[in-house]
């Protein structure tokens, strides 16, 4: 079995995540409920290293299952199959006890700002908790270690004792931030933490997240739509579509040479702000909406949507293999030999089995 | 009419709220001009007064406790602003058309979409039942709903929020609007949808022959769609030009700041990103000055003191700062320093 190597801070192997929807039982004949059982497959079978010290971004559409993989590792959702390795431990199946203990080294930054802090509770009482909880500092330290980590994620330490509503989208965003870095964790998930700020906040926190990551030795999960954001954050990239990674590679050449149709299709459709490169580029768009993981397309996930698709795209599914050095992609029409699929549109080749 | 290919001019616009923390003054002297057939971008963060402005446009603001205080706006030779709102309700849907950000909210759940895009053609054109049924049919086939025929009997929840979107494009085209006001049209998509409803708005622009505002936070956005932008700030035009100045030679030291802080994946990434320091202003409590003074790199003595001049730099370009002709001439040697790269 895989182990986590010395390299690999995280590594999941062939994780996932299905929520039952029921249907399919006698009573649902009689009601009038659905003939057969619906499985959303939000994450289906993700096999992903993190590195140490890394920042690993993940891409997608909103119900790709990004979000899930980022709760399931930390088992905030519990992944229905697969294994979650983080220093020998299998995350997946350890007790609720044991989880707890290890929620130490692995901590979260939410989307909303709004929403993931009490507004009942103090800044001091909200970044302290995880302090209090796990016993990590007896009570008259606590204020102090607050006020320095105010400090560190740029607060003034005089707010400690407001609340959550006297602050701004960035400023409550920053109080996360800091809520996460209370117990030192290792490996922090954070899942869209700029989406809902403004745009010279988005640089503000993206900078923050930086210089800690920097000072703190911290591996981040970044999880975004914004592919200008995770570009910018990214050591590398992985780009899901409907619950599988498709794309993984270093972030510049996920961007400078991808290699699945989707990826090209994503990147082409981020706005540029300049209206030269935008006058210029032309754009790949993609017809149709994400198709519903309820009922996911037989073969190629993507085949509904992809310019490229052939028949074997619908009945064969591709796997993950390393089409480039380090880069790997998720297509049964290209392969190492021929990895781009334009050219092998050209040269009339079908599929090559990835 | 008297307009010169004007469709839209707004002069001087103020709209104020009263509130228990005092006068917030969302929109303080608006001006600009909109051509048939040209789209304006309006850049702003959230509070800068991008949103009011075109709800004073629809004549849309709660009052009390909003008002609009001051100004002109003229659409096609009316005065908006001294029509009764039985008048504006004729516009209003008709010759004036708004999407807004968020498609769930602005549908109505209980209503079939069919019920919802009959009812403005019945009420602005006089359609009959059948009328409207056919030509709400039509719109939804025009914005790209395929089925249309059947998925016009659906219910909003039925939808994803893309396909929501076209349903509230149709629902804005139905009265061929000679104006047309998008309010962050595609903020709630993903990105391949987003490309998707932008290149709508595109093509049903130069079908329909229809003027656009498109309100944004995304100079991306904006970059590719309109003629030219105002960026806004604390309820005040900040800069004003057209497009291709504004984002090579930018006179105003927040366009700039805005305009390097976002990243962008058709250049280099690594390096620290530009960020400007501090928070949008509070509105209900601005400084005499400048209101960006306190986050500005380059403030000095007067910019605290002071409320800046709006320079013009161009024929159609012009910004609000004290400094605003040093600024775009930096803005100019940069543009030909990379030039010579």
């Amino acid at each position: 079995m895989a182990e986590t190597n010395g390299n690999n801070l995280i590594s999941l192997q062939n994780l996932k995540v299905h929520f039952d929807l029921g249907g399919g039982g006698i009573l649902d004949k009689i009601t009038g409920g659905s003939k057969v059982r619906r499985v959303v497959k939000a994450v289906d079978g993700v096999s992903l290293d993190i590195k140490k010290g890394e920042t690993l971004g993940l891409v997608g559409e909103s119900g790709c299952g990004k979000s899930t993989l980022g709760k399931a590792i930390l088992r905030l959702t519990e992944p229905t199959d697969g294994q979650v390795f983080y220093q020998g431990k299998d995350l997946a199946h350890l007790s609720q006890n044991q989880m707890r203990e290890e929620r130490k080294n692995l901590q979260m930054i939410f989307q909303d700002p709004y929403a993931s802090l009490n507004p009942r509770m103090t800044v001091g009482q909200i970044i302290g908790e995880p302090i209090r909880t796990f016993s990590l500092e007896n009570g008259g330290n606590v204020e102090e270690i607050v006020k320095d980590l105010m400090e560190t994620v740029g607060m003034s330490r005089r707010f400690i004792k407001r609340y959550p509503h006297e602050f701004s989208g960035g400023q409550r965003q920053r109080i996360g931030i800091a809520r996460a870095l209370a117990v030192e964790p290792e490996f922090i998930v954070a899942d869209e933490p700029i989406s809902a700020l403004d745009v010279s906040i988005q640089a503000q926190i993206m900078n923050l997240m930086e210089k800690l990551q920097a000072e703190k030795h911290l591996t981040y999960l970044f999880i975004s739509h914004d592919l200008r954001a995770v570009r910018h954050l990214s050591d590398r990239v992985a780009v899901m579509y409907l619950g599988k990674i498709v794309e993984l590679a270093d972030g510049k050449e996920v961007y400078s040479d991808p290699l699945m149709p989707y990826t090209k299709a994503l990147i082409s459709a981020v706005p540029v702000p300049d209206p030269e490169i935008e006058a210029k580029r032309t754009r790949i768009i993609l017809t149709g909406d994400v198709p519903s993981p309820i009922n996911p397309p037989a073969g190629c996930n993507f085949h509904t949507r992809c310019p490229y698709a052939i028949e074997d795209c619908k009945r064969q599914e591709p796997q993950l293999a390393e089409t480039k050095p380090n880069h790997f992609a998720a297509c049964i029409r290209i392969n190492s030999e021929f990895p781009y699929i334009e050219e092998n549109e050209k040269n009339g080749l079908g599929a090559v089995g990835n | 009419m008297e307009t010169n290919g004007t469709i839209l001019s707004v002069k001087d616009l103020k709209t104020y709220f009263q509130t228990e923390d005092g006068v917030v003054k969302a929109v303080d002297g608006i001006s600009f001009e909109l051509k048939k057939g040209e789209t304006i971008g309006i850049v702003g963060e959230s509070g800068s007064g991008k949103s009011v402005t075109n709800l004073s446009i629809m004549r849309l603001i709660p009052e009390p406790p909003g008002k609009i205080v001051n100004g002109d706006i003229i659409f096609n030779g009316i005065d908006i602003c001294k029509l009764s709102i039985e008048d504006v309700r004729k516009i209003r849907g008709k010759r004036i058309a708004m999407i807004f950000q968020d498609p769930m909210t602005s549908l109505n759940p209980f209503l079939k979409i069919s019920t919802q895009l009959m009812e403005v053609t019945q009420l602005h054109l006089g359609h009959t039942k059948e009328q409207a049924y056919q030509h709400a049919i039509k719109m939804l086939k025009t914005v790209g709903i395929p089925d249309a025929e059947s998925r016009i009997n659906g219910y909003p929840h039925e939808f994803s929020g893309g396909m929501r979107q076209r349903v509230m494009i149709a629902m804005a085209l139905s009265c061929q609007p000679e104006l047309l006001i998008a309010d962050e049209p595609t903020t709630a998509l993903d990105v391949t949808i987003q490309a998707q409803i932008l290149e709508l708005i595109k093509n049903l622009k130069a079908e329909f022959g229809a003027s656009v505002i498109l309100i944004t936070h995304d100079l991306g956005v904006v970059a590719g769609m309109s003629e030219k932008i105002i960026v806004m700030y604390a309820g005040k035009v900040f800069e004003t030009a057209p497009t291709a100045e504004l984002f090579a030679t930018p006179a105003n030291p927040y366009t700039k700041g805005l305009l390097k802080s976002v990243p962008d994946p058709a250049h280099e990434a690594g390096t620290e990103l530009y960020q400007i320091p501090g928070l949008p202003p509070d509105v209900a409590h601005l400084p005499p000055g400048c209101p960006f003074a306190e986050r500005c790199e380059r403030v000095r003595e007067i910019c605290v003191q002071e409320f800046p001049p709006f320079v013009q730099i161009n024929e159609n370009h012009y910004s609000l700062c004290h400094f605003a002709k040093e600024v775009y001439a930096e803005s100019v040697a940069e543009r030909e320093n990379k030039n010579e790269r």
